[in-house]
Formats: structure tokens, C-alpha cells, sequence
């Protein structure tokens, strides 16, 4: 018997945690910042004609673009796939509920 | 460029040149489809997977391309300026803020949706709901709500096919005439679902997508210039949403959202972020991207669109410094009809038909896909699994195409009965209805904590109170319901988007009786799921690589 299907599937395959914060943080930046309205709702600066209101939203798109694009490389380092054994995992498994 | 244009011409009237065009191009583009349908008959069983992220044949760039065709719909080519045009920054750029913040939340929780998807041969979310509850009950009402939510979604692009034709000068001021144009748009998107399922949409794709990409370009780039640039189109905006309206005597809308308008702008942008991905056709279409992982690189270019979609918005801005005005064929205002407006005041008219053309396109290439999606779920989730368990193929893709034409007529009551003036309302609509199977989908993918019947209990509350509440907002203008999706949150007492305060109440009695039912032991159901599925990547066992609709389901044939 491999080593492989003795691992059990009805587990969540190991990950570094403290990687998987720090890509949590970076995708939750945009949203804090976004959903929070009164901290941008204003006319001033204005950048080339546009209100502040509008020039910060568009500057989000690409400051997301960059956080979400870390957090991909950050979560396939933190949590390499584990590959799936067939046979006695998976709903073939007798009894098993929850 | 600089030979044209006679400013505001005024709707009235047949603008020859631009309908020949619309027609002529329109054609073309269906006529390519249908006969491209026929050309690759053999492997037209894969059609799906062109829409999804990602499909295995196509890079990431064409893939990225390629979705963008999708995003853009009536919603952001029409709705959207309007909103902006009519109402100002909150009813208008929350878009913005939402197609940002949409990507973030899909890059958490589609992963582990892909993967338990694959490893069991989910296509719909309500399969899932079904597998990972064992509760046929919370599956159906999944189901229903996808069908319900989608309605609405179809009547919005209805308004955007209408919108371009009745500018185009097709119909007339009596009563028969008035609403020509949306029959015409409800028996094409007929005509064109019925004969070919998604087969056409999927080959047409590139040039669709490069018709819209051209009109975009050219109307942000162009139109601001044309009317004397942003710093001018700001402060007619401004001017004018600091007027007061001669009904309500309040301003006509925000330019900027004031200390009232926070929750407003949040919850609406938030809460169209959750909602977006829980439609059966975005579902599906993710769903057949080729490996758990594509979704979150993609998640990650796809902000540009949002970029795109502001300026588009903006157009809206751009309309009020060009003095557009929006008049219908029946003599009264209707702010819908200000970008396909704008495009025939401002382009030439040859132009200007190529402009109603790619609007017109990609309308009803969603429209079609949407009908399409949620016929499959009846078909999957309901049909199937309830009326005639033994079905052939044959009577499920009939039943299929019936619902599909169903689910459009019922889109076309939507635009009938509702006050179309203000058509983003009718996604948020949609919204309201969608959010409530958040719960059951996406905590489902993390737990199994809540229980089937809390869940099944928060949802038909969080539904009830969502219409009853969208039902009773009042338009100050028509005095119809359903005049928006905008109501007092209770306890907070700022104005919020409806759909966020009925998903709140949902989850809040999901988690109370979860508590309770699971303390009490009721039977939480058959999980045929385990901790490793969620995990699942292509190439592991039982992992499908194409996951896509039936076949017999999505092409339209048997």
C-alpha cells in the first residue's frame, strides 16, 4: 500500500495558515475600502477633470487587480494540492455522513 | 470624423441610414451564427465551454476577451448611463464599486465550488444544494428562486434592444405601435433561442465582442471631446443633479453621495457583488473553466472591465453636457433611450447604426444565454427530479425549449407590468431574489453547521420580505410599486439596497435555528460530500473534465 491512499480525504489538505491570512487581508482591502463611501465621497482632489470620487474608484480597479493577482500566487504557495486517491474515499465510503 | 453631425436632431422620425445599418449588420452577424451552427454540427456538443472561463482551447487573453463580450449587456451599455443620466452617482457608479469588488469574493469561494462540482457532476448551484444537504426541498427552492431572479435579468435586456429601436425610429405614438419595438426584440430573442439553444451566441462570440469593443472605444474616447471635454461633463453633471426635482422638490439625484447616501452606494454595490454569481447562468458558465485555479487567475484581470464599465457610466454624464434628449416615440421623456440618443445626435448616422447594432447584440446574446441557463435548471432541477424522473432526452430538451420561451414571456409581463423608465431596477430586482440562496450555496461550501430547514426557513422569510418591501417603495413620479430597491434599514435608518437587509434577516434566522435544530437533533440530511472534494483539481480522480449542460440540454436538439 502506498503512501498516498493512506491519507484520509474526508479532511481538509494541510496549508500555511499565516500565507492564507495574508492573501485573506489583500482580498479584503478592496472591499473595506470601497464599502467604506464617506471615505472618498468627496470632489477634491480633482485629476485631470475628474472628482476625486470618481478617479479613486478607477484607481481601485488596478490596485484589486494587483491584490487579488498576489493573493493567487500567495494561496497556491500556501496550500500545494494534495492529489486524490479513488477506491475507499469518497461517497463509496459506506456509513458516512456529515 | 470631423465632417458630421448636426447636434440634437430630436428622436422623431426613421433615421434611415442607422436602422439599414442596425438591420443590415444585425443580420449579417445572426446569419454567420446560424450558418456557422451548421458548418461545425459535429463537435457543436462543446459550445458551452466556449462561454466559461477559461475553456480549454482558448488562452487566457482570448478567454479574457471573450468573457468581456459577456459582461458587457444592456446593463452597462444602456441601464447604467441611465441611472447616471437620470439620477446621478448612487442609482449609477455603485456599478463600479460592485464589478470591483466581485472579483475578490469569486476568488474565495468559486475555487471550492469548481471542485466539488467536478467531483460530483454539479452543473447547477441547486445540484449542489442537493448533494451537500440531501434536501430536495432547499434544491428546489434554489431552483425556483434562479428561475424567478432571471426573469427580470431578461427584461432588462429586453429594455436595451427596445431602447435602440424605438431611437432607430421603429414604431409609432398609439397605443398598438408604442410597444413595437419590444415585441420585435421579445421574437427575435424567441427566434433566436428557439432554433439554436446556444450554439449561434457561442460561434458568434469574436465578432460580436469585436463590434462592442469598437463602439466602446470610440465613445469614450470621442464623445467627452466632443462636448467640450470631462471638466465640462462634471459640471453640467453637477448642475444638474443639484436642481430640484418638480415633483419631489428634493435634488434630481447625487452627484457625489452625501452622509445620507453611504449605505445606499455600499449596500447596493456589496450586495450586486454577492448576488451576481449565485444566477444560474454565471454559475454554469464558470463552472466550465478547466481547472479550479483558472478562476482565480482570471479574477484577477477581470477588474479592467470595471474601468470600462465606469467610463461607460460616465457616458451617462456626457449625455447631460451634450443636452441630449431622450424622448420617446410617444412624445414623453424616458431616460433609457439616452446612449442609443447620444449615439445618433453625436455619430454619423452609418456609425450610429453600427452603435445600435453592437448595443442590440449584446443584449440579446445574454438574453439568450440567461433563458437558456434557467430552463436547464427547471429541466435538472425540476422537471427531472420532481414531475418525470424517467424522462428521455428527447422530452427534456422539449421541455426545455418550452420553458426557455416561458421564462422570456414572463421577462416581457416584467417589462409590461413595472415602469421601465428606471431598468436597472430590474436587476436589483432580480438581486433581491438571488441573494436570498447565498446562504444555502456559498456557506454550504464551507460548512455543513447551518441546517437544510433553517436555511429553507431564512430563505422564504428573506424572499417574503424582500418583495413585500421592493412592492411597497413607490415611485414618486408614476405612483407605481416597485419604483426601486432602495428602503429604510431597520435599526441603522439610512436608506440601504433591500437585497442586503433581507439576506442580514435570512442569515441572522438561518444561524438562530440552526442553533436550535441542531440541538434538538433533527436530521441535518445525507452529505455526499467530503473535506478532500472541495479540494478536488483536474486530473485527480472522478474529476470531469468537461462539465458542462446536457448536451441535448444546451444545443436545443435531442
Amino acid at each position: 500500500m502506498s503512501i498516498d491512499s493512506d491519507v484520509d480525504h474526508d479532511t481538509v489538505p494541510p496549508a500555511n495558515k499565516g500565507l492564507l491570512a495574508v492573501a485573506g487581508v489583500l482580498l479584503a482591502l478592496p472591499m473595506i475600502a470601497l464599502l467604506w463611501v464617506s471615505s472618498y465621497s468627496r470632489k477634491d482632489p480633482v485629476l485631470w477633470g475628474f472628482p476625486f470620487f470618481i478617479w479613486y474608484q478607477f484607481l481601485w480597479v488596478f490596485l484589486c487587480s494587483a491584490l487579488t493577482y498576489t493573493a493567487y500566487r500567495l494561496v497556491l504557495r500556501a496550500r500545494p494540492h494534495r492529489p486524490m486517491t479513488d477506491g475507499r474515499t469518497g461517497t463509496q465510503r459506506e456509513g458516512h455522513t456529515r | 470624423m470631423n465632417t458630421m453631425v448636426p447636434a440634437a436632431t430630436g428622436t422623431g422620425g426613421v433615421n434611415g441610414v442607422a436602422l439599414t445599418v442596425l438591420i443590415l449588420l444585425f443580420a449579417l452577424v445572426t446569419g454567420m451564427g446560424f450558418w456557422a451552427t451548421r458548418w461545425r454540427r459535429a463537435d457543436s456538443m462543446e459550445s458551452l465551454d466556449e462561454w466559461g472561463l477559461g475553456g480549454r482551447r482558448f488562452g487566457t487573453w482570448v478567454t479574457w476577451f471573450l468573457l468581456g463580450g459577456d459582461l458587457y449587456t444592456a446593463y452597462t451599455f444602456v441601464a447604467v448611463p441611465a441611472a447616471m443620466f437620470a439620477l446621478g452617482a448612487v442609482s449609477g457608479f455603485f456599478a463600479v464599486p460592485y464589478t470591483i469588488v466581485l472579483y475578490p469574493i469569486i476568488f474565495i469561494f468559486m475555487a471550492r465550488l469548481w471542485s466539488v462540482s467536478h467531483r460530483h457532476g454539479y452543473v447547477t448551484p441547486a445540484d449542489f444544494v442537493k448533494g451537500r444537504y440531501g434536501s430536495r426541498g432547499l434544491s428546489l427552492a434554489v431552483s425556483i428562486t434562479g428561475i424567478l431572479a432571471t426573469m427580470p435579468y431578461i427584461a432588462l435586456q429586453l429594455v436595451g434592444i427596445q431602447a435602440v429601436l424605438e431611437v432607430a425610429g421603429v414604431g409609432g405614438s398609439n397605443a398598438l405601435a408604442k410597444d413595437l419595438p419590444l415585441f420585435i426584440a421579445f421574437a427575435l430573442l424567441a427566434a433566436y433561442t428557439y432554433s439554436s439553444g446556444l450554439r449561434a451566441p457561442a460561434v458568434i462570440a469574436f465578432v460580436k465582442d469585436a463590434l462592442i469593443y469598437l463602439v466602446i472605444i470610440v465613445a469614450v474616447i470621442y464623445l467627452p471631446s466632443k462636448v467640450g471635454g470631462w471638466d465640462h461633463v462634471f459640471s453640467a453633471a453637477e448642475g444638474k443633479m443639484a436642481k430640484p426635482n418638480p415633483v419631489t422638490s428634493k435634488p434630481t439625484g447625487a452627484f457625489i453621495p452625501n452622509s445620507q447616501q453611504y449605505w445606499a452606494y455600499a449596500t447596493l454595490a456589496f450586495g450586486s457583488a454577492l448576488a451576481l454569481f449565485m444566477y444560474p447562468h454565471s454559475i454554469t458558465a464558470t463552472l466550465s473553466s478547466s481547472s479550479r485555479n483558472t478562476i482565480r487567475r482570471n479574477a484577477s484581470i477581470l477588474p479592467a472591465y470595471s474601468f470600462v464599465l465606469g467610463l461607460l457610466a460616465l457616458l451617462g454624464w456626457v449625455a447631460i453636457a451634450a443636452g441630449t434628449k431622450p424622448i420617446g416615440l410617444d412624445g414623453k421623456p424616458n431616460a433609457q433611450l439616452v446612449i442609443p440618443q447620444l449615439f445618433e445626435d453625436m455619430f454619423p448616422s452609418w456609425f450610429a447604426g453600427v452603435a445600435f447594432a453592437a448595443v442590440a447584440i449584446g443584449a440579446l446574446v445574454p438574453a439568450a444565454i440567461m433563458s437558456i441557463a434557467a430552463a436547464n435548471t427547471f429541466t435538472r432541477n425540476i422537471y427531472r427530479d420532481f414531475i418525470k424522473p424517467d424522462a428521455t432526452h428527447a422530452q427534456e430538451a422539449k421541455i426545455g425549449k418550452l420553458v426557455s420561451l416561458l421564462v422570456k414571456a414572463f421577462a416581457l409581463v416584467f417589462v409590461l407590468t413595472l415602469d421601465k423608465q428606471n431598468a436597472i431596477n430590474f436587476q436589483l430586482l432580480g438581486g433581491i431574489w438571488i441573494l436570498q440562496t447565498f446562504p444555502a450555496i456559498v456557506f454550504g461550501l464551507y460548512t455543513r453547521w447551518f441546517h437544510r430547514w433553517a436555511l429553507l426557513v431564512g430563505w422564504a422569510i428573506g424572499m417574503v420580505y424582500g418583495t413585500v418591501t421592493a412592492y411597497n417603495v413607490i415611485n414618486p413620479a408614476t405612483k407605481g410599486h416597485f419604483g426601486g430597491s432602495l428602503d429604510m434599514i431597520p435599526t441603522i435608518g439610512k436608506m440601504g439596497y433591500i437585497g442586503m437587509t433581507a439576506f442580514v434577516i435570512n442569515l441572522v434566522i438561518a444561524a438562530v435555528l440552526s442553533f436550535v435544530f441542531n440541538a434538538m437533533k433533527v436530521d441535518a440530511g445525507h452529505d455526499e460530500t467530503i473535506k478532500g472534494d472541495y479540494f478536488a483539481d483536474a486530473g485527480d480522480p472522478r474529476v470531469e473534465k468537461n462539465l458542462g449542460m446536457d448536451a441535448h440540454l444546451t444545443t436545443g436538439t435531442p
